[in-house]
């Protein structure tokens, strides 16, 4: 091999790529494993002239050594990237890649057919303008072309080419592909995808791809690649009212503040009238900053900073609005399409992500699942990876949004489960089920830091975490009672007490068990904004329950406290026999023995009661509360 | 230095103005639509994480990589530090073109050098380039990383370069190892991306995935982004080994037998460490000669990067491992 020498400004008949205006397609292959989608994108990539020659060398050899063609070119082997794709002969990943023609850019995000991966599917169609679905002529339309359809109706794509390939393995039968074209267009109607162009196909060989196939004469319709270059997808968010999610809040120096973020939806005019949601404050739109300079205007799909003529309160995740008023809610029905392998529970938090917001939300029922052959709805209690519901959620706060349908950048979420950190769905919106626009916090005039002054004190949440029987409640209580000496205002709140009141209702379900922690951590926020200090002994075994307790209070008001004591420890104690029902079996999932408890990463304090007297560690608590001046 | 910040980020557009069409100045177009998204990127790195830093490579994609930061926090500075991994390896004309960027931008940069590989001598001549690029890049950036407590490393790949770069999220997650594992990358559906870490984990972000090299250089036009000589054709001494054209930069570099230091008209498509960088024969010395040559070439810039060329998938290993 010799290095390349790279022509001198030398003519080509390769398509110009530089500034010119041609549109960027975005699309996404989505069909059954084995039904030619790398295959069908290789091809399109070989045809459009993108690969370069070093690019074919390796085609070229690895096609003889690990292709799947008998030492042809074996285009899959193009776009199936990784290398334990290449040695099981399957995508199993989302990938993107770029040609051009000469009337168009395209990006094309190549997605796996098998099941277990739809939510990369889901992934690759979530920015798509069209979808190109292959079936194999032999098969037709199976569980899997249902399946994907669907989803792609549901991410709101309204173009699909339907590509039947494989044509040449039942002799050109025109009769079939027609077929299997009615069998899809009834199915397409039904999911309301309105624009679907059937193409009769052989990926490998070419036919249809670019050049029309001299192997089935009675196909007169277009092209792939014709059709790619001429469909019309537009749908212009530019028309709808002016929607700017705030990502990031600019303040370089006392005299700028400005509001960063991408503009959703419609256009903005220095001058005009914007509103803070959800607060609703009113303002008018000083200055236009982009990133060509600075601008009388600005539209959708612009990166922007704008600055405001009032001071108002604006962070992020707020949302600046104008014309019409976007939905502010915290209860709304959504369409999901779940990812995570550890299956949907009701009455669980996630965190939900939508544009630059942020919030614990709780999805309160499932309504129904889709089943996947029929497309009905049916009634069920959950949701497995890669299947598609419909549910009711519950925000921890008001969310800025507006449905999927015409919206996508304000109708979308995704749920992230808050221990694992998967994203574990993708959610559509589709309405509100609460007008919490007129639902304002009430203002108090009398605020936490009156309260706390007249006590002498800094309101905080003392949050003891551990197995049972580590000795949490004996150290609180030795806690409380020393606070109480000092003069000083608390309250315990304890696992088993809250249980015998306010929770009384709740039981072991881990459902039940994570409201029992939600509520502790929502009493014990109450109390500090009384000025109080709350003490809360609660096993509370996940990570990301106390995390949200922590997020209730302000920064430094919560202090956690690990009381350490190892399992064997507590076992050996057992104070209420517990331990030994467990073991007898006679208790279900109980901490630390069947169910896992997961211990802090970075507690304020950590107290290992089996070193440690409980008047030891009642003091170390208390120096800890000094030095930091809470008392 | 106030001052100087702003005046690289409003000069270059009004430079510009003249030569721009209508065209240019929509929402719609190609390098507008790039750019837009890319500032989205950066503003949600600058949000979401504790201590973010961007990588800077002082090749062109790092130049486009810098110049949008500066607009995406303009009139403020990006509100994160350049990390360079140094290998003591690189162009000479590339650390004196980084440190002049950094204090014309009065921006903060890191370089750091492996130590332990500077002591054991690790070079790419004698140890491979393999082993060279472990010690001297993959480690090296880890260690920085964790020195610095960084949780997101912002840097400059694009999707086009390379197949399991095709694969690769825009906010791809890493263990706390800081190892990369394709078969579980989080899902990125719309503009929304879980940036969620656990203590000690970490992400690369990577806000020019959707360029490929071509967007890259005619933006680099479009904007009048400075970049290193070195992209431009100038004569240089080099010697032809193994098939590629490796310029004579110190006098570090052994000559073998016979070999003679050729004076030619060359210019660098990628830029890294000069022993492991292959020159092009060109005669492309203004940007719009390279932009023409790029149009009509028939080879992919990584042709011109050695350490490809060690096995078929050797570029995911790497990534696995935690190289950039």
């Amino acid at each position: 091999m010799s290095y390349h020498e790279a022509p001198t400004i030398a003519a080509s008949d390769a398509p110009r790529l530089d500034q010119d205006d041609r549109p960027t397609l975005r699309f996404v292959t989505c069909g059954s494993v084995d039904d030619g989608k790398s295959t069908l994108v290789g091809r399109l990539l070989y045809d459009s002239k993108t690969l370069l020659d070093d690019q074919l060398d390796a085609l070229a050899c690895e096609s003889k050594t690990v292709g799947t063609t008998g030492g042809d070119l074996d285009f899959a082997l193009l776009v199936d990237g990784l290398q334990a794709e290449r040695e099981q002969g399957i995508t199993i990943d989302v990938a993107y890649r770029f040609f051009a023609t000469k009337l168009r850019r395209f990006i094309v995000a190549d997605t796996p057919g098998h099941a277990q991966y739809t939510r990369n599917m889901a992934t690759g169609a979530s920015n798509a303008e069209l979808a190109v679905v292959l079936v194999d002529a032999r098969k037709g339309v199976i569980t899997q072309t249902r399946r994907h359809s669907h989803i792609l109706s549901l991410l709101g794509i309204r173009h699909v080419v339907l590509a039947v390939n494989k044509m040449d393995l039942i002799g050109f039968d025109g009769d079939r592909f027609a077929a299997i074209t009615a069998e899809y267009l009834i199915m397409a109607g039904q999911l309301g995808i309105s624009q679907v162009q059937c193409i009769p196909v052989v990926a490998p060989d070419g036919d249809n791809i670019v050049a029309a196939s001299a192997r089935m004469p009675w196909y007169t319709g277009p092209t792939v690649t014709a059709y790619l270059e001429s469909v019309d997808v537009s749908g212009d968010v530019s028309q709808h009212p002016f929607r700017l999610p705030v990502q990031w809040v600019n303040r370089p120096n006392a005299e700028f503040r400005g509001f960063c973020g991408r503009i959703a939806s419609g256009t903005i005019a220095t001058g005009e009238t914007v509103a803070v949601q959800p607060s609703g404050r009113q303002t008018h739109v000083a200055r236009i900053l982009t990133p060509g300079g600075e601008r009388d205007r600005a539209a959708a799909g612009e990166s922007v900073t704008l600055t405001l003529v009032d001071e108002i309160d604006v962070s992020r995740g707020d949302v600046l609005t104008a014309g019409a008023a976007p939905q502010v809610s915290d209860q709304l029905a959504a369409h999901l399409v779940w990812f995570d392998d550890e299956a949907m529970v009701a009455g669980r938090r996630y965190v939900l992500k939508c544009g630059a917001a942020s919030t614990g939300a709780v999805i309160m029922t499932l309504k129904h699942r889709i089943a996947i052959d029929t497309m009905a709805q049916e009634g069920a209690e959950t949701l497995d990876a890669n299947q598609i519901g419909y549910a009711h959620l519950n925000l921890d706060g008001p969310l800025v949004f507006e449905a999927y349908r015409d919206n996508r950048d304000m109708g979308s979420f995704i749920l992230v489960d808050p221990i694992s950190h998967c994203t574990a769905a993708a959610g559509m919106i589709d309405l509100s089920l609460r007008r919490a626009t007129n639902i304002h916090w009430q203002r108090l005039a009398i605020d936490k830091s009156v309260r706390a002054r007249l006590k002498q004190q800094r309101p905080c949440v003392l949050w003891f975490t551990g197995l049972s029987g580590a000795g949490k409640s004996t150290i609180a209580d030795l806690v409380d009672r020393r606070l109480a000496e000092l003069g000083r205002h608390a309250a315990l709140l304890d696992g088993d007490n809250l249980r015998h009141g306010i929770n009384r209702d709740l039981g072991f379900s881990s459902a039940d068990r994570a409201e029992n922690v939600r509520r502790a951590a929502e009493i014990a926020a109450l109390f500090v904004d009384a000025g109080m200090i709350a003490l809360v002994a609660l096993i509370s075994p996940f990570r990301c329950e106390r995390e949200l307790a922590r997020q209730r209070v302000q920064a430094g008001e919560f202090i956690e406290i690990h009381v350490a004591t190892p399992l064997a420890e507590c076992e050996r104690r057992d104070p209420k026999g517990l331990y030994r029902k467990a073991r007898a079996g006679e208790i279900p999932a109980f901490t630390g023995i069947d169910h896992p408890y997961e211990a802090p990463q970075a507690p304020e304090i950590t107290i290992d009661s089996s070193e440690l007297s409980t008047d030891a560690a009642c003091e170390r608590i208390m120096r800890y509360l000094r030095d930091n001046h809470y008392l | 230095m106030t001052g100087q910040i702003a005046s690289v980020v409003e000069v270059s557009p009004v430079r510009n103005a003249p030569e721009e069409t209508p065209a240019h100045r929509s929402a719609a177009s190609h390098l507008r639509r790039l750019e837009a998204e890319s500032i989205h990127i950066l503003r949600e790195t600058a949000a979401e994480f504790r201590k973010p830093v961007m990588l800077y490579s002082i090749g062109k994609d790092s130049s486009v990589l810098l110049h949008l930061a500066m607009k995406a926090f303009h009139p403020g500075r990006p509100p994160f530090p350049l990390l360079h991994v140094d290998t003591t390896w690189k162009f000479r004309e590339m650390i004196a073109f980084r440190d002049r960027r950094a204090r014309e931008l009065g921006i903060n940069l890191i370089v750091h050098t492996n130590n332990d590989g500077l002591r054991e001598g690790i070079d790419p001549f004698t140890h491979g380039s393999a082993r060279y690029t472990d010690v001297m890049k993959t480690q090296a950036l880890r260690q920085a990383l964790d020195f610095h407590g960084f949780d997101a490393a912002i840097g400059g790949a694009r999707r086009d370069e390379e197949k399991s770069r095709a694969k690769e999220r825009v906010f791809s997650h890493r263990s706390a190892a800081h190892r990369w594992d394709p078969k579980n990358q989080r899902p990125e559906l719309w503009s929304l991306y879980n940036t969620m870490l656990a203590p000690g984990e970490s992400m690369r972000v990577f806000p020019l995935s959707n360029w490929t090299e071509l967007d890259v250089w005619d933006y680099i036009l479009l904007e009048d982004i400075p970049i290193v000589p070195l992209y431009l054709a100038a004569s240089r001494p080099v010697v032809e080994r193994d098939g590629a054209l490796i310029m004579v930069d110190d006098e570090r570099m052994p000559l073998l037998a016979g070999e003679q230091p050729q004076w030619r008209s060359v210019r660098f498509r990628t830029l890294g460490c000069y022993p492991l960088s292959g020159a092009t024969i060109s005669t492309a010395a203004t940007l719009p000669e390279i932009v023409r040559e790029m149009t009509a070439s028939r080879t992919s810039e990584r042709q011109g990067r050695m350490i490809d060329r060690d096995s078929p998938a050797s570029m995911e290993r790497k990534k696995a491992e935690g190289y950039f």
